[in-house]
Protein backbone atom coordinates (compact mmCIF):
# COMPACT_ATOMS: atom_id res chain seq x y z
CA UNK A 1 0.00 0.00 0.00
CA UNK A 2 3.08 2.51 0.34
CA UNK A 3 2.73 2.73 -3.67
CA UNK A 4 -0.56 4.49 -2.84
CA UNK A 5 1.47 7.46 -1.28
CA UNK A 6 4.15 8.17 -4.00
CA UNK A 7 3.34 10.82 -6.38
CA UNK A 8 2.34 8.22 -8.94
CA UNK A 9 0.41 6.24 -6.51
CA UNK A 10 -1.40 9.88 -5.37
CA UNK A 11 -2.04 9.99 -9.19
CA UNK A 12 -3.32 7.32 -10.19
CA UNK A 13 -5.78 7.07 -7.23
CA UNK A 14 -7.49 10.23 -7.83
CA UNK A 15 -7.69 9.03 -11.63
CA UNK A 16 -9.53 6.06 -10.27
CA UNK A 17 -11.49 8.03 -7.58
CA UNK A 18 -12.19 10.76 -10.09
CA UNK A 19 -13.50 7.51 -12.62
CA UNK A 20 -15.81 5.73 -10.15
CA UNK A 21 -17.52 9.60 -9.30
CA UNK A 22 -18.36 9.78 -13.06
CA UNK A 23 -19.44 6.16 -12.70
CA UNK A 24 -22.04 7.56 -9.70
CA UNK A 25 -22.73 10.56 -11.85
CA UNK A 26 -23.74 8.38 -15.03
CA UNK A 27 -25.84 6.02 -12.67
CA UNK A 28 -28.05 8.60 -11.33
CA UNK A 29 -26.76 10.86 -8.76
CA UNK A 30 -27.85 14.96 -8.79
CA UNK A 31 -26.07 16.85 -11.72
CA UNK A 32 -22.53 18.45 -10.32
CA UNK A 33 -23.10 16.37 -6.74
CA UNK A 34 -21.83 12.68 -7.83
CA UNK A 35 -20.52 12.56 -4.60
CA UNK A 36 -20.65 15.31 -1.85
CA UNK A 37 -19.79 14.56 1.57
CA UNK A 38 -21.74 17.69 3.11
CA UNK A 39 -24.95 17.22 0.99
CA UNK A 40 -25.55 13.47 1.67
CA UNK A 41 -24.95 13.52 5.23
CA UNK A 42 -27.97 16.36 5.08
CA UNK A 43 -29.82 13.73 2.84
CA UNK A 44 -29.28 11.23 5.75
CA UNK A 45 -29.99 13.52 8.22
CA UNK A 46 -33.13 14.43 6.49
CA UNK A 47 -34.07 10.39 5.79
CA UNK A 48 -33.63 10.07 9.24
CA UNK A 49 -36.25 13.00 9.56
CA UNK A 50 -33.62 15.26 11.65
CA UNK A 51 -35.00 17.81 9.11
CA UNK A 52 -38.01 17.38 7.37
CA UNK A 53 -37.02 19.97 3.98
CA UNK A 54 -38.76 17.45 1.58
CA UNK A 55 -36.50 17.58 -1.59
CA UNK A 56 -33.53 16.47 0.56
CA UNK A 57 -34.17 13.29 2.39
CA UNK A 58 -32.70 9.79 1.36
CA UNK A 59 -30.36 7.49 2.93
CA UNK A 60 -26.92 7.67 1.12
CA UNK A 61 -25.63 4.86 0.57
CA UNK A 62 -22.40 6.04 -0.22
CA UNK A 63 -21.95 8.15 3.44
CA UNK A 64 -22.03 4.50 5.03
CA UNK A 65 -19.82 3.02 2.00
CA UNK A 66 -17.14 5.75 3.07
CA UNK A 67 -16.89 4.73 6.32
CA UNK A 68 -17.36 1.18 6.52
CA UNK A 69 -14.67 0.87 3.24
CA UNK A 70 -12.23 3.05 5.64
CA UNK A 71 -13.02 0.54 8.27
CA UNK A 72 -12.63 -2.40 6.13
CA UNK A 73 -9.15 -2.09 5.33
CA UNK A 74 -8.03 -0.31 8.14
CA UNK A 75 -8.83 -3.80 9.89
CA UNK A 76 -7.40 -5.47 7.01
CA UNK A 77 -3.90 -4.16 7.17
CA UNK A 78 -3.90 -3.72 11.11
CA UNK A 79 -4.14 0.07 11.23
CA UNK A 80 -7.78 0.15 12.80
CA UNK A 81 -7.17 1.73 16.40
CA UNK A 82 -9.74 2.61 18.55
CA UNK A 83 -9.19 6.36 19.98
CA UNK A 84 -10.96 9.18 21.49
CA UNK A 85 -10.22 12.12 23.77
CA UNK A 86 -9.09 14.82 21.99
CA UNK A 87 -11.19 17.74 22.85
CA UNK A 88 -14.70 15.87 21.15
CA UNK A 89 -16.98 18.64 22.13
CA UNK A 90 -15.09 21.20 20.46
CA UNK A 91 -14.51 19.14 17.45
CA UNK A 92 -18.50 18.78 17.20
CA UNK A 93 -18.59 22.42 17.32
CA UNK A 94 -16.01 22.45 14.18
CA UNK A 95 -17.75 19.98 12.30
CA UNK A 96 -21.48 21.81 13.20
CA UNK A 97 -20.35 25.08 11.48
CA UNK A 98 -17.93 22.85 8.49
CA UNK A 99 -21.94 21.59 7.40
CA UNK A 100 -23.33 25.65 7.70
CA UNK A 101 -20.54 26.54 5.70
CA UNK A 102 -20.86 23.70 3.34
CA UNK A 103 -24.59 24.22 3.18
CA UNK A 104 -24.58 28.17 2.53
CA UNK A 105 -22.21 27.53 -0.37
CA UNK A 106 -24.10 24.37 -1.32
CA UNK A 107 -21.41 21.63 -1.60
CA UNK A 108 -17.90 20.26 0.44
CA UNK A 109 -15.02 20.57 -1.26
CA UNK A 110 -15.24 17.22 -3.23
CA UNK A 111 -18.24 18.51 -4.60
CA UNK A 112 -16.76 22.43 -5.39
CA UNK A 113 -14.22 20.21 -7.28
CA UNK A 114 -16.68 18.19 -9.31
CA UNK A 115 -18.62 21.39 -9.79
CA UNK A 116 -15.26 23.33 -10.96
CA UNK A 117 -15.03 20.79 -13.48
CA UNK A 118 -18.28 21.56 -15.23
CA UNK A 119 -17.43 24.87 -15.58
CA UNK A 120 -19.61 26.14 -12.57
CA UNK A 121 -17.69 29.32 -11.87
CA UNK A 122 -19.47 29.71 -8.51
CA UNK A 123 -16.94 26.83 -7.52
CA UNK A 124 -14.16 29.01 -8.63
CA UNK A 125 -15.54 31.87 -6.22
CA UNK A 126 -15.80 29.62 -3.28
CA UNK A 127 -12.57 28.23 -3.74
CA UNK A 128 -11.13 31.49 -2.84
CA UNK A 129 -13.14 31.19 -0.08
CA UNK A 130 -11.77 27.54 0.80
CA UNK A 131 -7.88 28.73 0.39
CA UNK A 132 -8.33 31.63 2.65
CA UNK A 133 -10.19 29.55 5.63
CA UNK A 134 -7.10 26.84 5.04
CA UNK A 135 -4.41 29.98 4.92
CA UNK A 136 -5.98 31.46 8.19
CA UNK A 137 -6.22 27.98 10.16
CA UNK A 138 -2.55 27.14 8.46
CA UNK A 139 -1.75 30.46 10.78
CA UNK A 140 -3.03 29.25 13.86
CA UNK A 141 -1.80 25.63 13.70
CA UNK A 142 1.93 27.64 12.94
CA UNK A 143 0.94 29.23 16.27
CA UNK A 144 0.78 25.70 17.86
CA UNK A 145 -3.12 25.30 17.99
CA UNK A 146 -3.81 21.56 18.88
CA UNK A 147 -6.96 19.95 20.23
CA UNK A 148 -4.57 17.69 22.29
CA UNK A 149 -3.95 14.16 21.84
CA UNK A 150 -6.76 11.38 21.27
CA UNK A 151 -5.83 8.13 23.48
CA UNK A 152 -6.30 4.24 22.81
CA UNK A 153 -9.90 3.41 24.16
CA UNK A 154 -11.83 0.42 24.25
CA UNK A 155 -11.59 -1.36 21.01
CA UNK A 156 -15.23 -1.87 20.32
CA UNK A 157 -15.90 1.96 20.07
CA UNK A 158 -14.49 2.89 17.39
CA UNK A 159 -16.90 0.12 15.68
CA UNK A 160 -19.40 2.21 16.95
CA UNK A 161 -20.35 4.55 13.90
CA UNK A 162 -19.71 1.90 11.07
CA UNK A 163 -21.39 -0.54 12.71
CA UNK A 164 -24.35 1.92 13.46
CA UNK A 165 -24.38 2.94 10.24
CA UNK A 166 -24.61 -0.30 8.49
CA UNK A 167 -27.23 -1.23 10.68
CA UNK A 168 -29.17 1.81 9.33
CA UNK A 169 -28.60 1.07 5.85
CA UNK A 170 -29.98 -2.38 6.14
CA UNK A 171 -33.52 -0.72 7.44
CA UNK A 172 -32.94 1.85 4.66
CA UNK A 173 -33.56 -0.94 2.05
CA UNK A 174 -35.70 -3.36 3.62
CA UNK A 175 -38.24 -1.13 4.87
CA UNK A 176 -40.13 2.00 4.88
CA UNK A 177 -38.93 3.90 7.47
CA UNK A 178 -37.05 6.31 6.67
CA UNK A 179 -37.99 9.67 4.40
CA UNK A 180 -37.29 9.79 0.97
CA UNK A 181 -37.95 12.49 -1.72
CA UNK A 182 -39.78 12.29 -4.59
CA UNK A 183 -38.85 15.38 -6.13
CA UNK A 184 -35.33 17.50 -5.98
CA UNK A 185 -31.90 16.67 -5.16
CA UNK A 186 -32.79 13.64 -2.54
CA UNK A 187 -34.63 12.10 -5.52
CA UNK A 188 -31.87 11.66 -7.67
CA UNK A 189 -29.29 9.07 -7.09
CA UNK A 190 -27.73 5.84 -8.58
CA UNK A 191 -29.24 2.15 -7.60
CA UNK A 192 -28.39 1.34 -4.21
CA UNK A 193 -26.04 -0.86 -4.99
CA UNK A 194 -23.94 1.23 -7.34
CA UNK A 195 -23.62 4.01 -4.11
CA UNK A 196 -22.03 1.32 -1.89
CA UNK A 197 -19.63 -0.53 -4.13
CA UNK A 198 -18.10 2.25 -5.67
CA UNK A 199 -18.08 4.41 -1.84
CA UNK A 200 -16.41 1.50 -0.36
CA UNK A 201 -13.64 1.56 -2.66
CA UNK A 202 -13.52 5.18 -2.18
CA UNK A 203 -13.46 5.19 1.43
CA UNK A 204 -10.86 2.07 1.01
CA UNK A 205 -8.44 4.13 -1.24
CA UNK A 206 -9.02 7.28 0.67
CA UNK A 207 -8.12 5.97 3.77
CA UNK A 208 -4.73 4.38 2.12
CA UNK A 209 -3.46 7.56 0.69
CA UNK A 210 -4.68 10.47 2.46
CA UNK A 211 -6.82 12.07 0.02
CA UNK A 212 -8.48 15.09 2.39
CA UNK A 213 -9.49 18.44 -0.19
CA UNK A 214 -8.25 20.65 3.15
CA UNK A 215 -5.22 18.96 3.81
CA UNK A 216 -4.02 19.26 -0.02
CA UNK A 217 -4.30 23.35 0.58
CA UNK A 218 -2.83 22.65 3.63
CA UNK A 219 0.30 21.47 3.60
CA UNK A 220 1.42 24.16 0.50
CA UNK A 221 0.66 26.72 3.22
CA UNK A 222 2.76 25.01 5.71
CA UNK A 223 5.37 22.60 4.36
CA UNK A 224 5.56 24.15 0.62
CA UNK A 225 4.86 20.36 -0.14
CA UNK A 226 1.82 19.87 -3.37
CA UNK A 227 1.92 16.70 -3.41
CA UNK A 228 -1.59 16.19 -1.28
CA UNK A 229 -3.30 18.60 -4.31
CA UNK A 230 -2.14 15.41 -7.18
CA UNK A 231 -5.27 13.76 -6.41
CA UNK A 232 -7.48 16.22 -6.23
CA UNK A 233 -5.98 17.46 -9.33
CA UNK A 234 -6.09 14.71 -11.26
CA UNK A 235 -10.39 13.87 -9.91
CA UNK A 236 -10.97 17.63 -11.57
CA UNK A 237 -9.54 16.22 -14.75
CA UNK A 238 -11.27 13.19 -14.69
CA UNK A 239 -14.71 14.85 -14.36
CA UNK A 240 -13.80 17.75 -16.65
CA UNK A 241 -13.34 14.96 -19.77
CA UNK A 242 -16.73 13.41 -18.43
CA UNK A 243 -18.17 16.31 -18.47
CA UNK A 244 -17.14 17.69 -21.58
CA UNK A 245 -17.80 14.32 -23.24
CA UNK A 246 -21.22 13.67 -21.93
CA UNK A 247 -22.49 17.83 -22.42
CA UNK A 248 -22.44 18.36 -18.82
CA UNK A 249 -20.09 21.70 -18.87
CA UNK A 250 -21.27 24.50 -19.01
CA UNK A 251 -19.60 27.81 -18.67
CA UNK A 252 -20.51 30.26 -16.38
CA UNK A 253 -22.38 31.85 -13.16
CA UNK A 254 -25.75 31.40 -13.77
CA UNK A 255 -28.10 28.43 -14.56
CA UNK A 256 -25.85 25.72 -12.68
CA UNK A 257 -27.10 22.96 -11.24
CA UNK A 258 -28.08 23.30 -7.57
CA UNK A 259 -26.12 26.51 -7.14
CA UNK A 260 -26.00 29.71 -6.58
CA UNK A 261 -24.07 33.07 -7.72
CA UNK A 262 -24.07 34.75 -4.13
CA UNK A 263 -20.45 35.54 -4.01
CA UNK A 264 -19.82 36.62 -0.78
CA UNK A 265 -22.03 34.28 0.84
CA UNK A 266 -19.91 31.24 -1.64
CA UNK A 267 -16.72 32.59 -0.60
CA UNK A 268 -18.02 32.45 3.25
CA UNK A 269 -19.64 29.66 3.52
CA UNK A 270 -15.88 27.91 1.60
CA UNK A 271 -14.00 29.79 4.12
CA UNK A 272 -16.19 28.39 7.34
CA UNK A 273 -15.47 24.81 5.43
CA UNK A 274 -11.79 25.59 5.31
CA UNK A 275 -11.11 27.39 8.47
CA UNK A 276 -12.58 24.75 10.13
CA UNK A 277 -11.88 21.66 8.36
CA UNK A 278 -7.94 22.89 8.68
CA UNK A 279 -8.52 22.85 12.53
CA UNK A 280 -10.59 19.59 12.74
CA UNK A 281 -7.57 17.86 10.87
CA UNK A 282 -9.37 17.25 7.75
CA UNK A 283 -12.45 17.68 5.28
CA UNK A 284 -15.55 16.22 5.92
CA UNK A 285 -14.47 13.14 3.16
CA UNK A 286 -11.72 12.82 5.86
CA UNK A 287 -13.34 13.10 8.88
CA UNK A 288 -15.08 9.97 8.13
CA UNK A 289 -12.35 8.05 6.55
CA UNK A 290 -10.89 8.66 10.23
CA UNK A 291 -13.96 7.85 11.95
CA UNK A 292 -13.76 4.50 9.89
CA UNK A 293 -10.20 3.90 10.72
CA UNK A 294 -11.80 3.95 14.80
CA UNK A 295 -11.14 8.07 15.57
CA UNK A 296 -14.13 8.57 18.18
CA UNK A 297 -13.16 12.12 17.84
CA UNK A 298 -13.85 12.49 13.63
CA UNK A 299 -17.02 10.32 14.80
CA UNK A 300 -18.56 13.23 17.03
CA UNK A 301 -17.25 15.28 14.38
CA UNK A 302 -19.37 13.48 11.73
CA UNK A 303 -22.52 13.91 14.30
CA UNK A 304 -21.69 17.72 14.50
CA UNK A 305 -21.92 17.73 10.92
CA UNK A 306 -25.19 15.30 10.73
CA UNK A 307 -26.80 18.12 13.35
CA UNK A 308 -25.38 21.02 11.69
CA UNK A 309 -26.93 19.48 8.84
CA UNK A 310 -30.60 18.99 10.72
CA UNK A 311 -30.05 22.87 12.05
CA UNK A 312 -29.35 24.37 8.37
CA UNK A 313 -32.95 22.82 7.12
CA UNK A 314 -34.91 23.27 10.12
CA UNK A 315 -33.96 26.89 10.40
CA UNK A 316 -34.17 27.50 6.59
CA UNK A 317 -30.08 28.39 6.94
CA UNK A 318 -28.98 26.46 4.16
CA UNK A 319 -28.15 28.46 0.75
CA UNK A 320 -31.09 27.90 -1.90
CA UNK A 321 -30.43 27.22 -5.29
CA UNK A 322 -31.05 29.97 -7.68
CA UNK A 323 -33.91 29.32 -10.20
CA UNK A 324 -34.89 30.46 -13.34
CA UNK A 325 -38.50 31.78 -14.19
CA UNK A 326 -41.15 29.40 -15.31
CA UNK A 327 -44.63 29.73 -16.56
CA UNK A 328 -45.84 30.48 -12.56
CA UNK A 329 -42.79 31.57 -10.74
CA UNK A 330 -39.78 34.23 -11.36
CA UNK A 331 -36.59 33.47 -11.30
CA UNK A 332 -34.93 33.48 -7.78
CA UNK A 333 -31.34 34.42 -7.08
CA UNK A 334 -30.77 31.96 -4.38
CA UNK A 335 -28.34 31.78 -1.37
CA UNK A 336 -28.73 31.81 2.52
CA UNK A 337 -31.84 33.76 4.02
CA UNK A 338 -30.80 36.49 6.82
CA UNK A 339 -31.24 33.94 9.05
CA UNK A 340 -28.11 31.70 7.33
CA UNK A 341 -25.75 34.97 7.19
CA UNK A 342 -26.03 35.41 10.43
CA UNK A 343 -25.36 31.71 11.57
CA UNK A 344 -22.40 31.50 9.23
CA UNK A 345 -20.62 34.64 10.02
CA UNK A 346 -21.61 33.60 14.08
CA UNK A 347 -20.34 30.91 13.21
CA UNK A 348 -16.89 32.27 11.90
CA UNK A 349 -16.63 33.96 14.68
CA UNK A 350 -16.63 30.54 16.91
CA UNK A 351 -13.75 29.49 14.93
CA UNK A 352 -11.79 32.30 15.40
CA UNK A 353 -12.20 31.79 19.14
CA UNK A 354 -11.80 28.15 18.88
CA UNK A 355 -8.54 28.69 17.45
CA UNK A 356 -7.70 31.09 19.92
CA UNK A 357 -8.25 29.32 23.01
CA UNK A 358 -6.65 26.20 22.04
CA UNK A 359 -2.78 27.49 21.46
CA UNK A 360 -0.59 25.35 22.78
CA UNK A 361 3.41 25.46 23.43
CA UNK A 362 4.13 22.47 20.68
CA UNK A 363 7.76 23.41 20.43
CA UNK A 364 8.55 23.49 24.03
CA UNK A 365 7.11 19.80 23.99
CA UNK A 366 8.58 18.96 20.78
CA UNK A 367 11.91 18.57 22.67
CA UNK A 368 11.26 16.97 25.65
CA UNK A 369 9.07 13.67 26.40
CA UNK A 370 5.29 14.63 27.24
CA UNK A 371 4.40 13.81 30.78
CA UNK A 372 1.18 12.19 29.53
CA UNK A 373 2.04 9.89 26.87
CA UNK A 374 -0.80 8.69 24.29
CA UNK A 375 -0.16 5.29 25.06
CA UNK A 376 1.36 3.71 28.56
CA UNK A 377 3.82 1.90 27.71
CA UNK A 378 2.81 -1.32 29.45
CA UNK A 379 -0.11 -1.27 26.22
CA UNK A 380 2.33 -1.43 23.66
CA UNK A 381 3.44 -4.83 24.64
CA UNK B 1 19.33 11.57 19.97
CA UNK B 2 16.17 14.71 19.93
CA UNK B 3 12.94 12.99 20.90
CA UNK B 4 9.54 13.68 19.71
CA UNK B 5 6.37 11.98 20.77
CA UNK B 6 3.75 13.21 18.86
CA UNK B 7 1.60 10.53 19.21
CA UNK B 8 -1.89 10.82 19.54
CA UNK B 9 -2.27 14.46 17.71
CA UNK B 10 -4.08 15.31 14.55
CA UNK B 11 -2.99 16.03 11.53
CA UNK B 12 -0.40 17.94 10.79
CA UNK B 13 0.79 18.60 14.00
CA UNK B 14 2.90 15.29 14.12
CA UNK B 15 4.74 16.54 10.96
CA UNK B 16 4.69 20.36 12.23
CA UNK B 17 7.00 19.14 15.22
CA UNK B 18 8.85 16.98 13.21
CA UNK B 19 9.88 19.90 10.69
CA UNK B 20 10.68 22.23 13.81
CA UNK B 21 12.81 18.88 14.88
CA UNK B 22 14.62 18.63 12.59
CA UNK B 23 15.33 22.27 11.54
CA UNK B 24 16.67 22.52 14.90
CA UNK B 25 18.76 19.18 15.29
CA UNK B 26 21.83 20.61 13.26
CA UNK B 27 21.90 16.84 11.66
CA UNK B 28 21.40 15.22 14.66
CA UNK B 29 19.33 11.98 14.87
CA UNK B 30 15.56 13.03 15.73
CA UNK B 31 13.33 9.96 16.94
CA UNK B 32 9.63 10.63 16.23
CA UNK B 33 7.16 8.68 17.67
CA UNK B 34 3.58 8.60 15.76
CA UNK B 35 0.50 6.65 16.26
CA UNK B 36 -0.82 6.33 12.85
CA UNK B 37 0.03 5.44 9.59
CA UNK B 38 -1.01 9.04 7.81
CA UNK B 39 1.16 10.33 10.19
CA UNK B 40 4.21 7.87 9.55
CA UNK B 41 4.00 8.69 5.85
CA UNK B 42 3.67 12.36 6.24
CA UNK B 43 7.11 12.70 8.71
CA UNK B 44 8.52 10.09 6.57
CA UNK B 45 8.05 12.52 3.30
CA UNK B 46 9.52 15.38 5.66
CA UNK B 47 12.62 13.72 6.51
CA UNK B 48 13.19 12.97 2.84
CA UNK B 49 12.38 16.61 1.53
CA UNK B 50 14.75 17.40 4.02
CA UNK B 51 17.68 15.22 2.59
CA UNK B 52 17.36 13.03 5.54
CA UNK B 53 17.59 9.02 5.73
CA UNK B 54 14.91 7.60 7.82
CA UNK B 55 14.31 4.26 9.09
CA UNK B 56 10.70 3.08 10.20
CA UNK B 57 10.02 0.12 13.07
CA UNK B 58 6.09 -0.52 14.12
CA UNK B 59 6.17 -0.73 17.73
CA UNK B 60 2.54 -1.93 18.78
CA UNK B 61 0.49 0.12 17.44
CA UNK B 62 3.20 3.09 16.94
CA UNK B 63 5.66 3.78 14.94
CA UNK B 64 9.05 4.83 15.61
CA UNK B 65 10.90 6.64 13.10
CA UNK B 66 14.51 7.82 13.35
CA UNK B 67 15.71 10.40 11.42
CA UNK B 68 19.61 10.62 10.34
Amino acid sequence: MEILNSKKGLLVSGLVIGALIAVLAAAGNPANMAICAACFIRDVAGSLKLHTAAPVQYFRPEIVGFVVGSFLIAVATREYRSTAGSSPMTRFILGFVMMIGALVFLGCPLRMVIRMSAGDLNAWVGLVGLVAGVATGSIFLRKGFSLGREQDTNRAAGTVLPVALAILLVLSVTTALFAASETGPGSAHAPVLVSLVVALVIGAVAQKMRLCFVGGIRNVFLMRDATLLLPIVAIFVVMLVYNLATGGFKLGFEGQPIAHAQHLWNILGMYAVGFAGTLAGGCPLRQMVLAGQGSCDASVTFLGMLIGAAFAHNFNLAGAAATVATAEKAATAGGPSNAGQVVLVAGIVVLFVIAATNLRRRKAAAGVAPTAPAVPAEAQA
Amino acid sequence: MRDVDARGLSCPEPALMAMDAIRDSAGETVRVLVSSATAKVNVEEIARRNGRAVETTREGDDYVLVIS
